[in-house]
């Protein structure tokens, strides 16, 4: 693998950039492989980088159905934040955060993460006494966390109207320095590039159809390009792991809806933060190109299609413009749906499955890409033991049988 | 957006109705005797069909009654509204008919013969 530095920087410029060589190889699938993870996306990716990496274990194939990246990993709003309320979450997506902090150093990829600041809006009492509670429990748990009341907030976010005219007036804030955004494309590139450099294969353009199981336990997968043995699999399918636990026989707590996000032309830089509001339902960010790029919540109905319906855009819109009315004019240049996967605590589900040796990774709804690096941290380490680590330990499938649920909806579930 | 017919007021914008998530699922007549992992099977677990899905909706801004709609969930074509309390059989033109759903036997093929096997381990 070339490194990237200031030096290769100015000697591929002799060459007028032409020679940089390929960041990772298209290979045929070979016949066996020790792990066979399903999905390229930043679950995917960061699974098998972290299985070579931590745990040495080389033998790995990420197959993908689509392209790499292509999925919810190119399709998010790509906020990053760890200010759950529950221990379980604060502390899983707190390891998340840590990684994120070096990930561009550790991957030698510029991942742009950019820690602006993330700002989730109260706008009555209620939301205030969960919001302040909420800045407590991150605190005991060792995330910063604070509370700004409205005047702080238009400080910190001039643009924003809190009048208190406002149908939903701005009563104040919890604000978490350290959340913010990242390139999300360069998070999958990025683990791509250091998984294939450690021997990992990356298969695009190869759809799982059916899994090899005897005994209780996994045998490979079928796809598209031939069938592959595998000692070990692991879903990381998102919207698309109901489909694929079904082949094994397994029945998930888990539905997929689609999730809407659009973005406007691009303007002058007028927000330097992530603004969240789960009252009136909208999260607002600017991209490095100048672009507004704004999300909320899903639509209400199961479904595949990677599209929604425009009400729920037209709500979204009309929340963004009650927050910032300078956004008035400002047109929407195109709008997409990924299919998310959610659950009924708004937790994720990362661990063993019934079958032996088949492992899960789902139900991250509206919110997976914040821990993308955490998630493959974890998830490789359960992968690797056969056990999950301590952090993802709370969030099994069993937890909906013994009734242990990891219920972020009050504090997480609506706006991720 | 969705146009639904509801079975007493006519076609509609999606606007007036609300979900009511999948259709057909019964409560358990005997329910002190259930397990755990029966409770569960009931409260949480979800068929998730990609392809022809069952499922409730309520026309909460007209008749505000529930009903039942088939629709395909990855090209949102509505195959089939009917009352609750009636199950249909769906025309099979409905389940074969997009490029999409062809693949689903061949799927579903696979995922019969899946849970047979994972018995044995079981």
């Amino acid at each position: 693998m070339s490194r990237f530095s200031i030096f290769s920087l100015a000697r591929n410029a002799m060459s007028w950039h032409q020679n940089w060589p390929r960041q990772w190889r298209s290979p045929d699938p070979k016949p066996e492989y020790d792990v066979v993870i399903i999905g390229a996306g930043g679950h995917g990716l960061a699974t098998a980088y972290y299985l070579a990496k931590e745990h040495g274990i080389t033998n790995v194939a990420v197959i993908e159905k689509g392209w790499l990246g292509g999925g919810n990993t190119g399709r998010n709003t790509t906020i990053v934040r760890s200010n759950y309320l529950w221990d379980e979450s604060g502390l899983f997506y707190e390891n998340a955060m840590k990684l994120w902090e070096n990930l561009s150093q550790e991957l030698n990829y510029n991942v742009m993460f950019s820690q602006r600041g993330v700002m989730n809006l109260a706008h009555n009492l209620g939301d205030v006494r969960e919001s302040i509670r909420r800045v407590n429990a991150n605190n005991l748990n060792g995330i910063d966390a604070e509370w700004l009341n409205a005047e702080q907030v238009k400080e910190f976010c001039p643009i924003i109207n809190i009048s208190k005219d406002s149908r939903y007036p701005v009563m104040g804030a919890t604000l978490q320095r350290r959340g913010g955004t990242a390139r999300h494309d360069a998070v999958a590139w990025g683990y791509a590039r250091g998984a294939d450099d450690m021997g990992v294969d990356v298969i695009q353009n190869c759809e799982v159809q059916g899994l090899m199981i005897g005994n209780g336990t996994v045998k490979g997968v079928r796809t598209s390009l031939g069938d592959i043995k595998a000692k070990k699999v692991a879903m990381a399918c998102a919207g698309h792991t109901s489909v694929v636990a079904d082949m094994a026989g397994i029945r998930l707590p888990i539905e997929s809806h689609p999730l809407q996000a659009l973005v406007s032309e691009p303007m002058k830089p007028v927000i330097d933060c992530v603004v969240m509001s789960n009252a009136v339902h909208v999260y607002v960010s600017q991209s490095d190109k100048g672009e507004l790029v704004m999300g909320a919540g899903i639509d209400a109905y199961v479904g595949y299609s990677q599209r929604g319906s425009l009400h729920v855009i037209e709500d979204q819109l009309a929340s963004a413009m009650e927050l910032f009315p300078l956004f008035s004019r400002t047109r929407m240049m195109r709008s997409w749906g990924g299919i998310v996967d959610t659950c009924p605590d708004a937790s994720p589900i990362v661990g063993k499955t019934p079958v032996k040796n088949l492992y899960v990774n789902a139900g991250w709804g509206t919110g997976g890409f914040k821990a993308t690096p955490g998630a493959g941290w974890c998830y490789a380490h359960t992968i690797a033991k056969d056990e999950p680590h301590d952090l993802n330990a709370p969030f099994s499938i069993d937890r909906f049988i013994t009734g242990a649920l990891v219920d972020e909806h009050g504090a997480a579930g609506v706006a991720h | 957006m969705l146009y639904i017919k509801c079975p007493w007021c006519g076609e509609r914008d999606e606007t007036e109705y609300h979900y009511g998530g999948e259709a057909h699922i019964v409560r358990p007549e005997n329910p002190d005797e259930l397990t755990d992992a029966e409770w569960a099977e009931y409260v949480f677990m979800r068929t998730n069909t990609k392809g022809v899905h069952r499922e409730r909706w309520v026309h909460s801004d007209g008749c505000r009654r529930w009903f039942n709609v088939a629709r395909n969930t990855v090209t949102n074509e509505i195959v089939s509204v009917y009352k609750t309390g009636e199950k249909p059989d769906l025309p099979e033109a409905a389940t074969t008919k997009p490029a999409q759903v062809k693949k689903a036997p061949a799927k579903k093929a696979v995922a019969k013969k899946a849970p047979a096997k994972k018995k044995e381990g079981a």
